[in-house]
C-alpha cells in the first residue's frame, strides 16, 4: 500500500523555507533532528539565535514552548519533521493550553523518516498534524501546499496574538546539505550569552 | 484543604517556598497526590507558570527550553513516569542543561499495588544510568535540606538532580 503512496505537495524544503523565515535573526529558533536542524542549519549557518537538535527525538516543540514562556517578548519557532512531531504529539496538546502569544510550530511535513531510509509516516496516511493541532486547541492554523501559501505562513511567523502551527507539506527531496556542531552544550552556551550576556 | 496545617502539607509548602526562593518559576506536572500542593500553589502563583503536561518526556525538554531563555524550572512527577524520560535525558546529558525533578515514589516503602513496582524500584537505576544524581527524601525533616541542596546541585553547578520522595513519607496509598 505505502509502494503507491504519492506525496501530497510538489515544493522542495530548500526553497519554501528562506522564503518562509525571511531575515531568520528576527527569531529565536528551535530546530527538531534530522532535517529539520538542516534545513536551519543551512538558512542561519548555526547563528546564535538557533539550537539544532541532533537527537533526543520529539524534544523539540517543548523546547521551543519553555523557551517561549522564558522570553515571552521574543519571537520562537520551533521547526520540526513530521516524524519528530508524531513522536511528541502530546506537545500540541500542552502548547493548546498554555497558549503562548509568541510561539509558532513549523512542521516540515514530508511524509517520510528521511533519515532511516525514507519509510512513510502517518501523515501520508490519513493522519493530519494540522486537523490534531486545531484539535489540541491552536487556535491560528494554516497549511503551505503551494507557493502561492507562503506569503500568509511568513505573516503568521511575524506576527500573531496566539500561537501558530503551519503545516508545510513538502516533496520528498532531501534537506540541504550541511555540516553541523553535534555538541549542544556549545550551541546552548552560544545562545545563553548572545541572548542574556551569560556563559 | 483538609490537610491544612499537618504535617504533610507542612512539608509539602516549605518545598514549595524553597523552589520558588531558589527561583525557580516554570512547574511542570503530570499531577500525583503528593504534588498536590506544589501544584496548587504554582497555579494560583502570579509569579510562577504551571505547566501542565500529556507526560513525563514534555517536562524534561521545557526544562532545556527554560534554561536557553534563562529561567528556572521544575518538573513534578510520579515515579511511573520515570521510564517515559529516558531518552528525552539525552538532551540534558548532552547539552549539559541543568534540570531538576522532583519525583513522588511508588513500588517503593509498603506499596500495595504490585504494578508499581517494576518501575517504582527502575527509578534510581534508570535515573542514574542517564546521568542524574538522585536525593532522597525518607521523612518531612529530610526534605527541605534535600531541596536546598537540589537547587544548588541543579542551577549553580547545573547538573542534573532528582529528588525522590519516599513512600515512607508521603504514605502509601491504601487498596
Amino acid at each position: 500500500m505505502t509502494s503507491t503512496r504519492k506525496i501530497s505537495s510538489g515544493l522542495d524544503r530548500s526553497e519554501v523555507i528562506p522564503k518562509l523565515f525571511g531575515d531568520p535573526s528576527d527569531f529565536l529558533i528551535i530546530a527538531g533532528l534530522a532535517g529539520a536542524a538542516k534545513d536551519i542549519g543551512a538558512l542561519a549557518r548555526e547563528a546564535p539565535n538557533t539550537f539544532l537538535f541532533g537527537g533526543a527525538m520529539g524534544g523539540a516543540t517543548m523546547t521551543g514552548l519553555g523557551l517561549a514562556l522564558a522570553q515571552p517578548d521574543r519571537r520562537v519557532v520551533v521547526v520540526t519533521g513530521d516524524g519528530d512531531l508524531l513522536m511528541s504529539i502530546g506537545s500540541l496538546a500542552t502548547i493548546g493550553i498554555m497558549k503562548p502569544k509568541n510561539l509558532a510550530v513549523v512542521c516540515v511535513d514530508n511524509e517520510l523518516y528521511g533519515e532511516t531510509g525514507s519509510q512513510a509516516t502517518h501523515t501520508g496516511q490519513g493522519v493530519d498534524l494540522r486537523v490534531v493541532a486545531s484539535g489540541c486547541g491552536i487556535p491560528v492554523t494554516h497549511e503551505v501546499t503551494n507557493e502561492a501559501d507562503i506569503a500568509q505562513a511568513a505573516r503568521l511567523l511575524r506576527q500573531s496574538n496566539s500561537p501558530v502551527f503551519i503545516l508545510l507539506k513538502v516533496n520528498g527531496n532531501p534537506p540541504p546539505p550541511y555540516r553541523r556542531n553535534w555538541h549542544a552544550h556549545e550551541s546552548k552556551s552560544a545562545f545563553r550569552h548572545a541572548l542574556l550576556g551569560k556563559r | 484543604m483538609e490537610q491544612q496545617g499537618s504535617a504533610e502539607s507542612r512539608w509539602q509548602d516549605d518545598l514549595y517556598d524553597l523552589l520558588r526562593e531558589g527561583g525557580v518559576t516554570l512547574f511542570s506536572y503530570v499531577p500525583d497526590a503528593g504534588h498536590k500542593v506544589a501544584i496548587e500553589r504554582a497555579l494560583a502563583d502570579p509569579g510562577a507558570i504551571a505547566v501542565p503536561l500529556t507526560t513525563e518526556q514534555e517536562g524534561v525538554a521545557l526544562a532545556a527550553g527554560a534554561h536557553l531563555g534563562g529561567a528556572r524550572s521544575v518538573l513534578l512527577m510520579q515515579s511511573s513516569g520515570t521510564g517515559n524520560c529516558t531518552n528525552m535525558l539525552s538532551l540534558i546529558a548532552n547539552g549539559l542543561f541543568p534540570f531538576l525533578a522532583v519525583i513522588t515514589m511508588r513500588g517503593d516503602f509498603g506499596e500495595a499495588n504490585p504494578w508499581q513496582y517494576a518501575m517504582g524500584q527502575a527509578v534510581q537505576p534508570t535515573l542514574e544510568a542517564m546521568g542524574v544524581i538522585c536525593l532522597r527524601a525518607e521523612t518531612p525533616a529530610d526534605v527541605a535540606p534535600a531541596t536546598t541542596a537540589a537547587l544548588s546541585m541543579a542551577f549553580t553547578a547545573e547538573r542534573p538532580v532528582a529528588i525522590l520522595l519516599s513512600q515512607r513519607l508521603i504514605g502509601a496509598k491504601a487498596f
